[in-house]
């Protein structure tokens, strides 16, 4: 056995490793050195040269170290919408950070260890290396959940997430585990290309292992009923961290779903009746409990479970084109979800906030264009036009209702009527309400402008123009598996 | 056979392992001071009382180091099969190892820069 | 040939980034500048397209530009593109010059206000949004156009949103439009479904081969478009959100809640007639609901005291009048009655505004009066304007208002029944509004000395736009003039080859729709008749408003239950709120007090409980918490395995 063989390609890997060193850069140097702001640079910096490097291989599929990696389009789009995730979540977090007097270097590594474990994700089709790619990823989301540690709050978020997700994690491994009884392999390519002869052979086997790894993801997606750590975690959670994990590993779960159970397991026709089943669910439970929440994080934490029931409305029709509608709508997620979160953030860095939706009061008057972005973001969340939110659901509605899903998509264009009520409650509250003492302006710093340009010029880009953003989607099917 | 063949050393590890056990467990019973006190007869929990209050206040250095130990004593562990093989992996195998040991320190160094090994 | 349609469009928009960007940093007068010459400008290139339309063939009438693909995914594939053709065309010169018209009196009407910047920024918005619905050749990009005059109406009804009640009108504005647009949207779907495209040209080419006539699909999705219909335009079931709209200022009332916005779904409806027509029970449906809504509106409004609500439910009972003459295939009607309509109701709501102006936001017609000396232009315009509504012969809604009545009586749809409640509501419609009028304008003064003492009429740049509507109030029936009257109705002709739905699309020929059957004499009578029992209305309003006032009062008291009823509006708002909202408000409370305290985390608490762990206080609910989510989990992943166990 030759070791050095074409198999080992480190430019295969080059933008992981690019975010990781610097994510150790970062690490070793913030113990010695006090300059916060050196290493907040120092993360964007490698971040951004990450995401150079993923956009060279768009359009270049390849694939190493012995089938564990691979980078096709599917899994560069991916990257890309992981990494604008963190440098997104980066710049909004900085104020904050400050503001609550926990900037820790700590934050920019864990920030990108756990986008390296997304990018691991959607780039494998070996599932102990996504097995792995979930854990790169999700235990530095703990640890940023429980970052703010003389908030009882954070620490309840932290351990909370820590005990479930460890728990949900355990649902994956055995299903892998029960995956790998049944056909004697991890590699998602080989349990496909055998998948009729496997399923005559050991069906239950099979389905059960294909159902837990199912569950495992539905975790990461916060599908209900696998939903009930959410409003707790995001609540808890700092602000920006909360942003990055109601985009990052949901898109990172949603891309293991995608490829494990829509792609992988595409002879099992009976997962359909499942994807139905959660994707009600979800959008159901999401956007009724969301109506009654008076925490904006929470209530938030209740619509990205509501998000995560459209999406599963595409993995329900299957198909490309409900697949590319999938992946368009992540992508535009991304960009008004943490556009949202960013205005959060920017409200709860002020002194006192419990970021209540009573809080919000008065921002029109005292800072108009930040309060029309606001309801720019709240619109698109409830999917108006010209907003990306709109041409999201469609695209989904209208693959799910060409597969002839129609009942499944009148129930998802209700659930989004009930959204509405909700995210309107927060515009209302911005622009029509009194606040109860003086609205406390809120400081704003280039790097928050940023952040906003760019998930409002993406909100709405995709919103206006959605032919191009949609062309991308519709490349990023799997050209290998 | 085939099988048993492969796995014959491990097997004799385990039966080696259980005997050896034994022994240790014959000779102190055989010729131990014998001295039966409360603290000894406790189910033994790595050094935390096993039945009380979960609110006691407990100093946490110790876990600390416990769990620094736990984390580079298992990372430790993947350089004897690399030890063993190493003859066959060359030079590529050595960068590759290399690389591990750096990421391994960069984890210790972060860890006596915050001071987490300070006693005081 | 280049005709640039899109400047049409893309005039307001660039108002609008003008004046919205630059928020606050302009001078007032700049703003209003900018607003009313993109508005105008827009108008004037509509006119030179127009004309250019004119000039083509009649059977070739129509103008199509792509400025660039939308949406291509797959075989589905949407293009940013306009269409201009004879309903279009007249919908945008309607939609731009009064508009226009509006824009300048806004100047005058909200000139000390400070938000003025920020009005006009919405104007010229609600503008390209609402010339985007009209000039759209695809039903996706009209529904964006129609979320955006939505958007619009919701900012602008919300406008003085200090006032609890204004923001209130906006969110129930909106909510209520939410539905119908739903209805609208499963509408499209169900047509993309069929029909496999949203382009105007392939939906009504292909519908014939894709949809049986009188078939469930069809029928399912034009109740749907109806829907949306309805919304928009405050039909029966959603009509409740307009008189609320009044909360918004004047001028935009006028413009969106009685000229343009509203009347969108008589445009859609008219333009989709090709579905329509393959529907006879949808049409049924629009007939009644369009006369029950003119019936039931013009009641209400016999009742109320504020001045604009009177107009708002006049306008709502009109817009049943559109939608009545839509549902017996009088398209053309419909869209006459829309275009007539939007001139005298414009012009009755910008004169009220000049009396609201006058009388310092009074708008309780109880404490009015007599404002005729004091305000002769603004009293000899909406005197105009009420007889035009009215319906007296030689102003413009006397054309198209018999127009209507004639087809809903002649039509192949049409009964004598839909006729005679049209007339009744006509000559309900001729009473209210004369009221009104003696109310406000005749009589005494009831209004305290101190703002009788400031009665002034309004400034040029508000009475001006009054006259220019007024004039337009008694021309604009001219283009129409029935044949029975000696004209030719030009305006049906004009319309004629849009309404592919009547002809089946190659014959051109004029009126296929005609009244077989039934004589000129016939239809002479019954104008003749019309006419004689809107005047008794008017007298009897006269008689009762003016010179024996006591006796309205009598009969007021007499009648004191139906006055009631009338003047609570039905009590539709209560009605809906004790079957739709409160049950919605206590279902979702069920599932959070209920389901969530109790179920979920009662099975929370009752595991820790059989656990034990009941001793220490209030904590543990958090650990026991945690355990559910666990246990639902697994519960979760049990549940599906299980299911394909026992499959």
């Amino acid at each position: 056995m030759d070791i050095r063989s074409a198999a080992i390609d480190l430019g295969l890997i080059s933008p992981e490793i690019i975010i990781l060193a610097s994510a150790m850069v970062v690490l070793l140097l913030g113990t010695v050195l006090k300059s916060r702001g050196l290493m907040a640079f120092l993360s964007l910096l490698g971040l951004v040269v990450g995401l150079v490097l993923v956009l060279q291989q768009w359009s270049q599929p390849q694939s190493g170290y012995y089938g564990m990696v691979l980078k096709d389009n599917f899994s560069v789009f991916f990257s890309v919408v992981f990494i604008m995730t963190a440098i997104i979540t980066l710049l909004m977090a900085r104020d904050y950070l400050i503001a609550k007097h926990i900037d820790r270097h700590e934050f920019y590594t864990l920030l990108m260890f756990s986008t390296v474990g997304m990018m691991l994700m959607a780039g494998s089709t070996d599932l102990v290396v996504i097995f792995l790619g979930l854990e790169i990823m999700s235990v530095p989301l703990y640890v940023m959940a429980g970052m703010n540690k003389i908030d009882p709050k954070s620490n309840e978020s932290g351990i909370k997430y820590f005990m479930i997700g460890a728990f949900a994690s355990s649902f994956l491994v055995f299903g892998i585990a029960l995956l790998y009884g049944a056909s004697g392999t991890t590699d998602l390519r080989r349990i496909m290309a055998d998948f009729s002869f496997l399923k005559m052979q050991s069906e239950l086997l099979l389905y059960s292992g294909a159902l837990l790894v199912m569950t495992g993801f539905a975790f990461k997606v916060a599908a209900v009923p696998f939903h009930m750590w959410v409003p707790d975690v995001y609540e808890g959670a700092p602000t920006p961290v909360t942003g990055f994990f109601s985009v990052g590993p949901k898109a990172a779960g949603f891309a293991a779903l995608l490829r494990i159970c829509v792609y992988g397991f595409s002879g099992m026709a009976e997962l359909t009746a499942v994807f139905w089943l959660l994707a009600v669910l979800t959008m159901v439970v999401g956007n009724v409990l969301a109506i009654f929440q008076n925490n904006i994080k929470r209530m938030l934490a209740y619509s990205s479970i509501a998000h995560a029931g459209y999406i599963l409305v595409a993995l329900t029709a299957g198909g490309e084109g409900a697949v590319s509608s999938a992946v368009y709508y992540l992508l535009a997620y991304m960009f008004f979800n943490l556009g949202g979160f960013t205005i959060v953030t920017i409200i709860d860095s002020r002194t006192g906030s419990n970021s209540q939706i009573d809080e919000i009061k008065g921002l029109a008057g005292r800072h108009p264009y930040l309060a029309s972005l606001l309801a720019l973001f709240m619109f698109a969340l409830a999917g108006f036009p010209p907003t990306a939110g709109f041409m999201g659901k469609f695209y989904i509605f209208s693959e799910a209702v060409r597969n002839g899903f129609v009942w499944l998509t009148v129930i998802a264009v209700m659930n989004s009527l009930v959204s509405v009520f909700y995210y309107l409650r927060v515009v209302v509250a911005a622009f029509f309400g009194k606040p109860d003492q003086e609205f406390s302006p809120v400081s704003f710093s280039p790097a928050l402008f940023i952040a906003l340009l760019v998930t409002a010029v993406g909100t709405l880009a995709l919103g206006c123009f959605p032919g191009y953003w949609l062309e991308l989607s519709q490349m990023s099917m799997f050209p290998i598996i | 056979m085939e099988h048993f063949n492969t796995f014959f050393p491990i097997f004799f590890l385990f039966v080696f392992a259980a005997i050896l056990a034994g022994v240790f467990l014959l000779l102190s019973v055989l010729f131990g001071r014998k001295t039966k006190t409360a603290a000894k007869g406790d189910p033994y929990e790595s050094g935390m009382k096993p039945i009380g209050t979960t609110r006691e206040r407990f100093p946490v250095r110790f876990y600390l180091v416990a769990i620094l130990f736990i984390i580079f004593d298992i990372e430790v562990v993947f350089l004897y099969p690399w030890a063993v093989i190493y003859d066959k992996l060359g030079m590529f195998g050595f960068m590759e190892m290399l690389v591990f040991v750096v990421i391994l320190l960069v984890g210790y160094f972060y860890v006596l820069g915050k001071g987490a090994l300070k006693w005081d | 040939m280049n005709h640039s349609l899109y400047l049409i469009i893309l005039l307001p928009l660039l108002g609008f980034l003008l004046n919205g960007l630059l928020l606050g940093r302009l001078k007032k007068g700049f703003v209003s500048f900018i607003a009313c010459a993109s508005v105008g400008l827009s108008f004037v290139w509509g006119v030179k397209v127009f004309f250019e339309l004119l000039a083509m063939p009649e059977g070739a009438r129509a103008i199509q530009e792509t400025l660039f693909t939308w949406i291509p995914a797959g075989q589905f594939q949407v293009d940013f593109s306009l269409l201009f053709d004879p309903l279009s065309s007249v919908m945008v010169l309607v939609v731009a010059g009064v508009s226009f018209i509006i824009h300048i009196y806004s100047i005058g009407y909200m000139h000390d206000d400070p938000g003025f910047g920020r009005y006009f920024t919405y104007l010229n918005l609600f503008v390209f949004a609402m010339l985007t619905l009209v000039l759209a050749d695809n039903y996706l990009l009209m529904f964006v156009g129609w979320e955006g005059v939505g958007l619009c109406s919701y900012l602008l009804i919300g406008f003085w949103f200090e006032k609890k009640s204004a923001s209130d009108a906006g969110k129930k504005a909106f909510i209520v439009n939410r539905i119908g647009d739903f209805g609208f949207l499963i509408g499209l779907f169900i047509i993309f479904w069929q029909v496999g495209s949203l382009n105007y040209a392939d939906v009504f080419a292909r519908a014939p081969e894709v949809f049986a006539v009188g078939g469930g699909v069809i029928t399912a999705a034009t109740l749907l478009l109806f829907l949306g219909a309805t919304g928009k335009s405050a039909q029966i079931p959603l009509f409740v959100w307009l008189p609320d709209a009044m909360e918004g200022p004047t001028p935009v009332s006028a413009l969106i809640h009685a000229a343009t916005m509203v009347t969108a779904g008589v445009y859609m409806i008219a333009r989709s007639n090709v579905l329509f027509m393959m529907a006879p029970t949808t049409l049924a449906v629009v007939a009644i609901v369009g006369l029950a809504t003119a019936l039931m509106a013009a009641t209400i409004a016999l009742a109320q005291n504020d001045i604009k609500r009177v107009l708002a439910y006049s306008t709502i009972s009109q817009l049943g009048y559109m939608f009545a003459a839509c549902g017996v295939a009088a398209f053309a009607a419909g869209i006459f009655h829309l275009m007539t309509h939007a001139f005298f109701k414009a012009l009755l709501f910008l004169g009220s505004g000049s009396v609201i102006h006058a009388m310092a936001g009074q708008q309780d017609m109880r404490y009015m009066g007599g404002l005729k000396k004091q305000q002769p232009a603004t009293f000899v315009t909406f005197f105009i304007a009420t007889l035009a509504i009215a319906g007296i012969p030689g102003f413009s809604g006397f054309f198209s208002k018999d127009e209507i009545l004639w087809k809903s009586f002649s039509s192949d749809f049409g009964s004598p029944i839909l006729w005679a409640v049209g007339l009744f509501t006509a000559i309900l419609t001729a009473f209210y509004m004369f009221r009104l009028v003696y109310l406000t304008f005749y009589g005494e003064g009831r209004m305290d000395n101190h703002t009788k003492a400031h009665l002034h009429e309004s400034p040029k740049v508000m009475t001006v736009p009054l006259m220019v509507l007024a004039v337009l109030s008694v021309i604009g029936g001219y283009v129409g003039i029935p044949h029975v009257l000696g004209g030719s109705n030009r305006f049906e002709q004009f319309l004629h080859p849009v309404m592919t739905g009547l002809h089946g699309g190659a014959d051109t020929s004029e009126h296929v729709l005609t009244s077989a059957g039934h004589s000129a004499g016939t239809e002479l009578t019954l104008m003749i008749g019309s006419v004689v029992l809107i005047l008794i209305a008017i007298y009897m309003a006269y008689y009762l408003y003016l010179k024996n006032i006591d006796l309205a009062g009598r009969i007021r008291n007499n009648l004191s239950g139906v006055h009631a009823l009338l003047h609570g509006k039905y009590f539709v708002d209560e009605i809906y709120g004790a079957l739709i909202i409160r049950p919605l408000i206590n279902g979702s409370l069920f599932l959070w007090k209920i389901i969530d305290v109790f179920v979920i985390d009662g099975i929370a608490n009752g595991l820790a409980s059989i656990v034990g762990d009941i001793s220490t206080g209030v904590r543990p609910v958090q650990t026991g918490t945690m355990r559910t989510y666990a246990t639902m989990i697994l519960a979760g992943a049990v549940v599906l395995i299980g299911y394909f166990i026992i499959r």
